[in-house]
């Protein structure tokens, strides 16, 4: 969405708003940063200034549209949420990003269970190929599951937070790693059942 | 009204339940000031800093109810240092010293040390009662004294402070013979307790109606607590993480369904859809519901647990809740009076979550609406008319467009239009927050038409001092004025300096506000405490001597009979 301010937490960020002189990449004479975490107070002002600006900006331009690609503006104590929610929303979130998104995943007929980190793929093809990998000493062949395939028995389905079993493939990449609990790699007649329907 | 003996002037000063109506008795002559002091049981500080403890203390001896507010509202966003002020201490010290019956004491916004919370434990024999919201600066060794020593305590709760967590031993701390509990809320601590502790706690106390669990506690000690304790009124669930296929949560199911008395649920901290069930039962009963930390309950399972909440009088939601479900909120809750919608995605960009639609159809389908927080992507002029036209009864009226300065989707103008209609068919209006793109237009309407006015808050907004001028002129009611990022200087500032007087403070951050213009003020107005808070850069040596034309970055002013404060950290100047 135009316009729309990210709020960050960490002095990095703010510098890498900063308004500087200098070419992109080339590290102009760094003024010491303070160490408490009020931060720049030119960092500050100059979003301040920039975030002013576009406001102002906008009564004039009748066309409605943000001018210029926003490095977004960086504004302290926006949106107005008690730090308290904030931060318990932010804790949640670096717990999340922190624990890497590791799952296990199961195959019928096979002895053990490996676990793979979703993050690291980009991907549903990655995530074919890593499990392929994985088990290919079962002689896999290819895997099925995903739209289009037609080769080997074996369907890949996900557990989702509900505790459903889904066939993986449905939902975007992103919704999928963040719904899956953990996977299992079907044989035989049940991932018959599953592909089957529509 | 003289010819009375004292004690009959006393008993008709007891019907009197403000203490706007008890400050303005005390002023008619010596002899009501003496009997309305000694009577006075409560008392209500505004801001810490307007009077000094020792006189508060001297005046009502008889105190048994305290509150003190210290830092200004824009601290909770990080605008105000940390170590800016707002002390409790000197007011525990004063009441341990000059009000040994005080029994209740309630601090917003202040710095509380474990060594304050010990002297209050120790000092006051008959103390009850103990609230402390977004304060910072004590542990659980400090509610540890609280536990041991307040021999009938009724009411321990803790709002959204940040504490340090030194270990679960505070609970225990509350003595066998302690079974006067009658509130107990911890849900903003970080840490574990111990649950056997906690069970046996509820156990003792048979009049335990409002229990605040935090996030720590899990859900099977939930269900052994609601097991002991059928008849609480207001419920912080904890955690909430629950297999939805596991005994445990059967039991919890039964254990919900005893509780008839329940009526206002908060906590879902980790709750998944699949507990929701869980508290079906008693949906129907709550007359309070704060699902605004559960960002996992959202679209239709938020919508069909709100459609068996027909009794809801207050809400805080997500905005994941959509205008869909805002919709069913409109259709269900027709005794709602207070909404609050949340952001969830505070940090990026998230599904687009609530609208001006969500917010026209809560206000056309709940006809007691008096109070709103609401936080959108978006508000449209058309809107704000149709809100204003269906709901003049609002009292509180918080708006806040994510995107600083937007305007009007729709037809691109500033919403003036719209926040005038708010003002001018809202007559009861005593708290008002705007945002969105804004001109002094605005402010002409808020000085025109909000009579009853008490509290603006004001950022990115306006054009010219015009526009803060029409406000200080037009507010006869305003207490408190709150300014951010807006062009407003000098002459705003200077234009009627006696107003300040009749408010409690003035804060203006950002603004075009310059050295000279705060001197000029301080000068101008003794009894008022003007300080400049300057966060100074290492590498900034013009800081040294600031000339006046000097834009003032955070500037704080407010009334008071206490002089300059001592306290006060050397990045505050008080001119």
């Amino acid at each position: 969405m135009e316009g729309e301010a990210t709020y960050v937490s960490d002095l990095d960020n703010l510098k890498a708003t900063e308004l500087r002189l200098g070419l992109p990449g080339t590290d102009a004479p760094e003024k010491p940063t303070p160490a408490s975490p009020r931060g720049s107070k030119r960092a500050l002002l100059a979003a301040d200034e920039e975030c002013q600006s576009k406001s102002k900006s906008l009564g004039a331009d009748s066309s409605g549209q943000e001018a210029a690609p926003v490095a977004k503006a960086q504004v302290v104590g926006w949106p107005p949420i008690r730090s308290y929610r904030k931060n318990s929303f932010q804790a949640r979130k670096a717990e999340e990003e922190a624990a890497g998104l590791f799952v296990k995943v199961s195959m019928d007929g096979a002895p053990y269970l490996r676990k793979i980190d979703l993050k690291v793929y980009e991907g549903y093809k990655e995530l074919r190929k890593a499990l392929e990998n994985l088990f290919k000493c079962f002689s896999l062949g290819e895997l099925s599951g995903m739209e289009g395939c037609n080769g080997s028995e074996y369907a890949i389905t996900y557990e989702d937070k509900d505790g459903d079993w889904m066939l993986v493939g449905d939902v975007p990449w992103e919704m999928f790693i963040s719904s899956c609990k953990r996977l299992r790699i079907m044989s035989g007649s049940e991932a018959r059942g599953m592909r089957s329907s529509p | 009204m003289t010819y009375f003996p004292e004690e009959v002037v006393e008993r008709i000063f007891d019907f009197l339940a403000t203490h706007r109506d008890r400050n303005a008795v005390s002023t008619v002559c010596k002899t009501w000031y003496r009997v309305e002091r000694l009577s006075r049981r409560s008392v209500f500080v505004g801001n810490c800093y307007a009077v000094r403890p020792e006189r508060v203390v001297a005046r009502y001896p008889r105190l048994r109810s305290l509150t003190v507010k210290g830092k200004p509202h824009f601290a909770d966003f990080n605008l105000v240092p940390h170590d800016w002020g707002g002390f409790a201490l000197p007011w525990i010290e004063a009441a341990a010293r000059g009000c040994p019956g005080l029994e209740e004491l309630r601090l917003k916004r202040m710095i509380v040390f474990d060594e304050s919370l010990e002297l209050l434990a120790r000092s006051f024999p008959n103390f009850k009662v103990l609230v402390l919201i977004s304060c910072e600066g004590f542990s659980t060794d400090g509610l540890a004294a609280i536990a041991t020593y307040c021999r009938v305590l009724r009411e321990l709760d803790l709002q959204e402070n940040e504490m340090e967590d030194r270990g679960p031993q505070w609970l225990s701390c509350f003595p066998d013979s302690c079974t006067s509990l009658v509130s107990l809320n911890f849900a903003c601590l970080k840490g574990e307790v111990n649950a056997v502790s906690l069970e046996r706690l509820v156990a003792r106390c048979p009049n335990l109606r409002t229990l605040r669990l935090n996030r720590a506690v899990s859900v099977d000690t939930l269900s052994k607590i609601l097991a002991r304790a059928p008849h609480l009124v207001d419920l912080g669930t904890g955690s909430f993480t629950i297999d939805h296929r596991a005994e445990a949560y059967h039991k919890l199911i039964n254990n919900f369904i005893k509780c008839k008395s329940l009526r206002s649920l908060s906590g879902f901290w980790d709750a998944t859809p699949r507990c929701l069930p869980a508290v079906y039962p008693i949906c129907g009963n709550l007359t309070g519901l704060n699902l605004s930390y559960a960002p996992a309950i959202q679209g239709a399972d938020l919508i069909k647990l709100i459609r068996q909440c027909s009794k809801l009088q207050r809400l805080w939601v997500l905005d994941c809740i959509g205008d869909k479900g805002l919709a069913v909120v409109a259709n269900t809750c027709k005794e709602l009076q207070e909404l609050r919608v949340f952001p969830s995605d505070v940090y990026g960009e998230g599904i687009a979550a609530v609208t001006e639609e969500g917010l026209v159809a809560v206000s056309s389908g709940c006809p007691k609406l008096i109070s709103l927080l609401y936080f959108c992507h978006q508000m449209t002029n058309a809107a704000l008319i149709t809100v204003a036209k269906n709901c003049p009864q609002f009292t509180r009226f918080r708006l806040c467009i994510l995107d600083p300065g937007k305007p009007d989707p729709v037809t691109n103008q500033p919403l003036d239009e719209g926040f005038g209609a708010i003002v001018q068919s809202c007559k009861d209006l005593r708290r008002l927050s705007l945002s969105g793109h804004l001109t002094d237009q605005v402010f002409l309407y808020i000085g025109m038409y909000a009579e009853r006015l008490e509290m603006l808050s004001i950022a990115f907004a306006g054009d010219s001092d015009k526009g803060m001028v029409y406000v200080l002129n037009g507010c006869k009611n305003l207490r408190k004025l709150e300014i951010r990022d807006s062009p407003f200087g000098d002459a705003a500032l200077l234009e009627d300096v006696g107003k300040y007087e009749t408010m409690r403070s003035l804060w203006m951050s950002s603004c075009d506000v310059t050295l000279g213009g705060c001197k000029t003020l301080a000068a101008k107005m003794p009894r008022l405490n003007v300080e400049v808070i300057n966060e100074m850069d290492e590498s900034d040596e013009l800081e040294e001597n600031p000339s006046d034309l000097h834009r003032v970055e955070k500037m704080y002013v407010y009334r008071t009979v206490a002089g300059p404060r001592n306290d006060a950290p050397d990045f505050v100047w008080t001119l």
